[in-house]
């Protein structure tokens, strides 16, 4: 069960927005769509609720195809980024749509639209219209509403996009635990790699209307297929073929065959971890990612020498379909041992 | 206002109110002066004269009639133009704004000339019995003619401004097409059509030019209020003239009236 | 936000069907209505004025009185229009910029003639202007009581073209030029009257198609002698003695001045939208009260946190 897309297809003009895009979204799971403007993720999600037709390719949910069914009767939940709330009707209103469309007696749609206002935990304001909400309630009022009329599948098109950062982390987590409570098959699209690692048990990380690699957020960051997603998901630095994260490049005050010279250009405290810039002697810039405590160890300033030693890398070879091809090159696990020495400046 | 001295922001408060004043309220004013200069009686009489009723009578019919249908015709083209591309949209846009721009003497004539004996309709609606000049169904057509762009222009901006997530998200909640636009589309443009009604009514209830050349103005037959100002005037009855003047008078400030509220209620 | 071009381009899509119809048979509909209601009197007018050969449409186009009617007619809009130009701009900066006790009633007020019927106005303006006046002032059957009557029909026009643009106006390009010395009249002129010019213009347009078409406000105050007889009482009196290719001749003649204003003010708004954030998607505006260019707008515009 669950859902699946095969060779999706979608041209707007000249823009190719999907290109022969296939994923599995398993029953019950929670995965996120992931990847930067126009790559093509909110048409995917519009296509599988049939707000978008596709040229070519196949919808399947829950075991049948929906290709040619309309989004009335796909039985599917879509959240808007904007909340799309119907102004002109209350709250209690808005989640009852569904259900006074399927001509359900009034005292039940009552007793469904408290029951899921009290799970949005907006009990109280039913009769309250949107613009009297803030955007975190007009998002649970949206997400009360889809849910009412129990979807198969529930989508959220960047449904925290249009909220203040506290909110957005707050209705994350919110969304996590409703997940575990209902278990109805959810897909999120979001360009915030750090919120699709936070909330989803699958990632697709998509990039130019293609699926550059699925698979969970361990997954996509130890083994990245190419460049694209190890950039995406994840900070990196490229030194010539290969590509370090930040956490693996150690900072050493000697020199050895392993090491690279550089030049401190700034050293940013960001709270618990210390960012350090440097520039390499053919101008390439790289960042480092340190711990306070490993800062006051090295003791080093700005303009000072030191020694640059990736602790691991990656390299790509050509194309890659999805599926790890990443050479990863351990280079050994000094860290500590080498920044003990003391550095003469 | 800022960037203005005292001296200009006086001059040019007098300039503008003064030719307000003299323009638009002392003729307002005059209606009820002169209406009422040999009491409350003659006006009142002049109304309620059998010819007086006919003719309200007869405005109103214009406006049940060509209102209602300006309204469908008003929403649903609105709906086509906004939602749905296509290359004649501005074609019928440029046809819709025609009313807007042309005199009424020239819509009659046209009309005149499209049903009239010698006209193209002529001959078979003779045939068939059916009468249009001088007579109902073209005065009727005229009132159409004359008010048909106003409910499209007031709803095309609101269709535009209320986008298409909520239409939608209601179709992702298994409403179909009729329902997402009764339940959803309809109550969010509610009070840009409602504009646009009141501008329709009030161009049907004050349409002169083209409805006196299409009806010929036969007293107590086709003679609607209007035209029954302009007769009574021609035939040296002030009190019946004024008194017509102030019932459309009375029907234009309550236009304005309902206009002013409606617009506040666009906004909000 | 992401662009999302599909909503960019607002394309038909499943689900968005009109109510009832299907866009196709909608579109037949509305373009039988309009052929019916408009288009098909029209092209029967045009018909008639050449029942007798262009010859005879020039003979009455170039009448005399035809003649003096067209040029009567054009110099009072003309002179109504710069009139009220200026009076309208006066008129939409102190109900924007100034506050004065019963200013909302007074912005009401101005669409008093849209709302109030034609020949209603014509009569009291007789009244208040005429030979009983109570002012002193007689101008009635006079060509001044032409361009009073036109003054007042087109008023509206241009004071509801110019307002919605002051009220957009961006103040803070105003405090500039305030801060690099330009003194109050400096930045109206080059400031402030610049971004009004396109609404101007639009409103001007369409007054100015209203004012050659006028008849009912004309036609009691001015009356109908030959030297006050504008084209819409000339056409009307045609008409009457029977000569219909006379009144149609010369009723193309307004038609095609009404096409050439309506292309002209729809050719400014689309040069206006190409500066502007928003557009109405191709669909023209009229300035009309309450009817104001907003263009489309994505929701998140109304977010609240």
């Amino acid at each position: 069960m669950g859902i699946s897309v095969e060779g999706a297809s979608k041209r707007f003009g000249d823009f190719q927005a999907l290109n022969d895009v296939s994923i599995d979204v398993p029953d019950g799971s929670l995965t996120a769509l992931l990847g930067p403007s126009g790559s093509g993720k909110s048409t995917l999600l519009r296509a599988i609720a049939g707000l978008e037709t596709l040229d070519t390719g196949k919808v399947v949910i829950s075991g049948q195809e929906v290709s040619k069914t309309p989004p009335q009767k796909r039985e599917v939940g879509f959240v808007f980024q904007h909340y799309a709330a119907f102004k002109h009707m209350t709250v209690f209103g808005n989640v009852g749509f569904g259900l006074k469309i399927r001509k359900w007696d009034k005292q039940k749609i009552s007793d469904r639209v408290h029951e899921l206002l009290q799970l949005v935990q907006l009990d109280g304001l039913a009769d309250r219209y949107p613009d009297q909400l803030s955007g975190g309630q007009r998002q649970r009022m949206a997400l009360a509403r889809a849910l009412a009329v129990e979807p198969q599948v529930l989508l959220l098109d960047e449904p925290f996009g249009a909220l203040d950062a506290r909110v957005r982390k707050d209705l994350r987590t919110w969304l996590r635990h409703l997940h575990d409570e209902m278990h109805v098959t959810t897909i999120f699209v979001t360009h915030d790699q750090e919120e699709a690692m936070d909330v989803a048990e699958q990632l697709v990380v998509m990039n130019e209307g293609r699926v550059e690699q699925s698979g969970s957020a361990d997954d996509l960051y130890d083994h990245p297929a190419n460049e694209f997603v190890m950039s995406f998901v994840g900070e990196v630095n490229q030194l010539g073929e290969s590509y370090v994260r930040p956490h693996d490049m150690d900072v050493v005050l000697e020199p050895d065959d392993r090491t690279e010279e550089a030049m401190v250009q700034r050293i940013v405290a960001l709270g618990f971890e210390i960012r350090i810039e440097f520039v390499l002697g053919d101008g390439t810039e790289v960042w480092a990612q340190l711990t306070r405590a490993e800062l006051q160890k090295l003791e080093l300033r700005e303009g000072q020498i030191a020694y640059l030693r990736p602790s691991q890398t990656k390299s790509f070879n050509g194309d890659s379909p999805s599926g790890d091809r990443g050479a990863s090159t351990p280079l050994g696990a000094q860290d500590g041992g080498d920044a003990e020495r003391s550095a003469a400046v | 206002m800022s960037g203005t001295s005292t001296a200009s922001r006086w001059g040019l408060r007098t300039l503008g109110l003064g030719y307000l004043l003299l323009l638009l309220l002392a003729p307002l004013v005059m209606i009820f002066y002169k209406a009422f200069e040999e009491g409350l009686a003659p006006p009142f009489e002049a109304i309620t004269s059998a010819d007086g009723l006919h003719a309200l009578k007869l405005t109103l019919l214009m406006v049940v009639i060509s209102v209602p249908l300006n309204t469908i015709f008003g929403v649903g083209c609105a709906l086509l133009l906004v939602r749905h591309k296509w290359k004649g949209n501005g074609v019928i846009d440029a046809v819709i704004n025609l009313p807007f721009a042309i005199s009424p003497v020239v819509i009659g004539l046209s009309l005149y000339l499209l049903y009239g004996t010698d006209g193209w309709f002529g001959p078979a609606l003779a045939e068939a019995g059916i009468k249009v000049l001088f007579s109902v169904p073209g005065m009727v057509l005229a009132s159409i003619f004359v008010s048909l762009p106003f409910v499209v222009r007031e709803t095309v901006p609101v269709l535009q401004e209320i986008g298409t997530e909520q239409e939608q998200a209601a179709s992702t909640l298994g409403a179909n097409a009729w329902q997402t636009f009764w339940r959803v589309t309809l109550p969010a443009i509610r009070w840009g059509v409602a504009y646009g009604v009141v501008l329709t009514t009030a161009r049907v209830l004050g349409e002169f030019g083209a409805v006196t050349i299409v009806s010929g103005s036969i007293t107590g037959e086709t003679q609607t209020l209007p035209l029954f100002v302009e007769k009574q005037y021609a035939n040296f009855n002030q009190a019946g003239a004024y008194g017509a003047s102030i019932l459309l008078a009375v029907l234009a400030l309550a236009t304005l009236l309902g206009m002013n509220l409606l617009k506040r209620k666009e906004d909000a | 936000m992401e662009a999302h071009p599909a909503t960019a381009q607002m394309a038909p899509r499943a689900g968005m069907r009109l109510p009832g119809v299907g866009a196709g048979a909608g579109r037949g509909l509305v373009v039988l209505y309009l052929s019916l209601m408009v288009l098909l009197p029209l092209a029967a007018l045009t018909s008639q004025s050449l029942e007798g050969g262009l010859g005879t449409f020039w003979d009455q186009v170039s009448s005399p009185l035809a003649v003096s009617s067209l040029k009567l007619t054009v110099i009072c809009s003309l002179i109504v229009v710069v009139v009220n130009a200026i009076f309208g701009t006066i008129i939409a900066w102190i109900l924007v910029r100034d506050d004065f006790p019963g200013k909302a009633a007074v912005n009401a007020v101005i669409d008093l003639p849209f709302a109030l019927p034609t020949i209603v106005a014509s009569l009291t303006l007789l009244a208040i202007y005429g030979s009983d006046s109570p002012l002193g002032i007689d101008i009635a059957f006079t060509r001044t009581a032409v361009v009073v009557a036109l003054l007042f029909v087109t008023l509206p026009f241009v004071v509801r073209a110019v307002q919605p643009l002051l009220i957009e106006i961006d103040r803070e390009m105003e405090e500039a030029a305030a801060s690099l010395g330009a003194g109050g009249f400096t930045v109206f002129r080059r400031i402030i009257f610049p971004n009004l010019l396109p609404g101007l213009a639009a409103g001007v347009a369409l007054a100015f198609a209203r004012a050659l078409g006028e008849f009912g406000s004309v036609l009691i105050f001015a009356g109908g002698l030959p030297e006050t007889q504008v084209s819409s009482v000339f056409i009307r009196n045609q008409i009457e003695s029977g000569n219909e290719i006379g009144a149609s001749a010369v009723s193309v003649v307004l038609l095609l001045a009404s096409l050439v204003l309506l292309a002209l003010v729809s050719l400014i708004q689309r040069w206006t939208s190409r500066h502007e954030r928003g557009s109405s998607g191709g669909l023209t505006t009229m300035p009309m009260s309450g009817s104001e260019p907003t263009g489309s707008k994505e929701e998140g515009d109304d977010e609240r946190n």
